[in-house]
């Protein structure tokens, strides 16, 4: 047994901070929470009125452009078909919408945070163990607060979604850039390359390959989450897995979880194929 | 002499783990470094001249400091200690933007690896240097151009570096390298990846380049062959010193130490050989004979 006089709870201060934060920076997260249902809004608004055919004509055009394969661009726009037939093509939108804010966000904060982790080795020590948090924290601890700071619904369900799904693409990007060979670093400096030219013109875009790994990785976590943010209210398939769960239907269970595998399929694929198009020693 | 292309001064280049100062004077000091684990001295206190228009090669195994020395003269590796100056400007005391100026203008550099950007055409490869100068997308392709002309390589420019050999691939490097028009060049062992056809062919069309242009070349190889057949001047180095310098066919006919010596004595015995079977020749056919291993022969004997 640990002894019990060593014991020490972190827990209420944990309470009276979050509190605290609550209070005082109410209007700031309440600002934040608007931009993101702004952005997410929108985002929905513009994927619910795209018709359905367009979306199955549109992940057959994307495979074949990526494989130039038959075979995949009738595999992928069933499988798209699938989620209509199974009756959950809305709820789908939804998920979807949830989805692409967060990995939006996850790359306009992911990119820059990976880029000045690669530059500055100072940061890179510092972000290290907060992205190990990130990813090993349970999402059910941060879901709480996130409820709090956002109330119910999308919101907090996309923060929570970013917190848990923006490592990989820093951490990918920071490897990307640091993995430039120095050979050729060092030709674009011999010949007068600024910082900032050698970033723009060398660096990331021979980290690109591992760039869009990160932002293939990124939509993978980001779809991992979406039963856990169905907890706070986050309509969508996730939503449906947990009703399930709750009615112990295993048949709608597996009709939901199989639409959520056939979005991580499908945008799995066609991202890995541009990721394979942008890596330059395949040309 | 103020009108040297290159001069440099004493130069000293000590690798450390946290790159602290050391004063090279200190004689201790460099020999107790030599001793530990801890640090590199890479260059020791050497000093040379390049004249414009000249071919300069620092000649020397791996790990001499040959491509230490090439790396300090446009500060891609900042020396420890001494000067050098091209074309009258002391490179040691730039700040970053004159440096970077400064290799924009004065210099362009080829290297071993090419160092060519894969997801650039080779076009685009050789366009580089021009375009983070800010040169203007027009003139910079017309320019472009005419460098892979000079180099053979017309019909190639929308190829992508992989998909050429590695002989095509330095001759891009040599054309992002002479399209910059500045009047130093700088080669880092730019044959020794390729096979020996190939280098020999590449190493007869850079002394034909070198007919056209005039350039100054700052040269290094660690293949004396090489060394004798492009270099004007030449310098030996050994373990971070020069050992020896001054013109190809002095230091073949009289090398100043053992080690020179070792590394010449291949060569004199080629030439001696190639001279005997020249005399044959001559016998038999007083058209044919090798001039030019005669004339080196000539200042061996």
């Amino acid at each position: 047994m640990f002894p019990e006089a060593l014991e020490f709870h972190v827990a209420e201060y944990v309470n009276n901070g979050i509190n605290w934060l609550l209070h005082t920076y109410a209007p700031t997260f309440d600002s934040i929470s608007s931009a993101i249902s702004f952005v997410l809004m929108s985002i929905q608004g513009g994927l619910t009125a795209i018709p359905w055919y367009v979306y199955i004509i549109l992940v057959g055009g994307l495979a074949w452009m990526v494989s130039k394969k038959v075979s995949l661009v009738i595999v992928l726009s069933a499988m798209l078909m699938l989620i209509g037939i199974f009756g959950l093509w809305d709820l789908a939108i939804d998920t979807l919408a949830v989805i692409i804010t967060a990995v939006i966000l996850s790359l306009i904060f992911g990119i820059p945070l990976g880029i000045l982790m690669a530059e500055v080795d100072h940061a890179k020590a510092v972000m290290k163990p907060i992205l190990d948090g990130m990813q090993t924290m349970p999402s059910f601890v941060y879901l709480i607060p996130a409820m709090m700071f956002f109330g119910l619904g999308k919101v907090p369900a996309v923060f929570a979604t970013l917190i848990y799904s923006m490592p990989p693409v820093i951490r990918l990007t920071d490897l990307g850039l640091r993995q430039v060979p120095k050979s050729t670093q060092e030709a674009a400096l011999a010949y007068g390359s600024t910082k900032w030219q050698l970033l723009k013109e060398v660096r990331v875009p021979l980290a690109m390959p591992n760039i869009m790994a990160g932002i293939n990785q990124t939509t993978m976590m980001a779809l991992a989450m979406v039963v856990v943010c169905s907890m706070i209210g986050a309509r969508g398939l996730g939503q449906e897995v947990l009703l399930s769960i709750n009615r112990i239907d295993v048949g709608h269970g597996f009709e939901s979880g199989f639409s959520i595998v056939i979005l991580a399929i499908v945008i799995d694929r066609i991202t890995q194929g541009f990721a394979r198009r942008w890596d330059p020693n395949k040309r | 002499m103020k009108n040297s292309a290159i001069r440099i001064q004493d130069l000293w280049k000590v690798y450390t783990r946290n790159d602290e100062d050391i004063d090279v004077e200190d004689q201790d000091l460099i020999t107790s470094l030599d001793e530990s684990d801890e640090a590199v001295v890479a260059v020791r206190g050497v000093s040379l001249q390049v004249q414009p228009g000249e071919v300069f090669v620092v000649m020397g195994l791996s790990g001499s400091g040959k491509s230490t020395l090439i790396r300090c003269i446009l500060r891609l590796i900042n020396p420890t200690a001494g000067k050098i100056f091209v074309s009258g400007e002391d490179v040691t005391v730039m700040n970053v933007k004159e440096l970077t100026e400064f290799r924009r203008h004065q210099t362009a550099m080829v290297f071993q690896h090419y160092g060519l950007l894969p997801h650039r055409t080779v076009l685009q490869n050789v366009e580089f240097g021009l375009k983070i100068k800010g040169v203007s997308e027009k003139e910079r392709t017309e320019r472009a151009k005419v460098s892979l002309e000079k180099v053979g390589l017309s019909g190639w420019e929308n190829y992508y570096p992989n998909s050429l050999s590695g002989g095509m691939r330095q001759r891009v490097g040599i054309a992002r390298a002479i399209v910059m028009d500045s009047p130093i060049l700088l080669m880092d062992e730019p044959f020794s990846g390729l096979d020996p056809l190939i280098r020999r062919e590449m190493q007869d069309e850079l002394i034909r380049l070198q007919e056209e242009m005039h350039k100054t070349i700052f040269f290094v190889t660690h293949d004396l062959d090489e060394a004798m057949r492009v270099g004007d001047k030449m310098a030996v180095m050994k373990n971070g010193r020069i050992v020896q310098q001054g013109d190809p066919s002095d230091i073949l006919s009289h090398p100043a130490d053992d080690y020179v010596a070792r590394f010449v004595q291949d060569k004199r015995k080629q030439l001696q050989m190639a001279d005997e079977r020249a005399k044959l020749e001559v016998v038999s056919d007083k058209n044919e004979k090798d001039t030019s291993s005669k004339g080196v022969i000539d200042h061996v004997s």
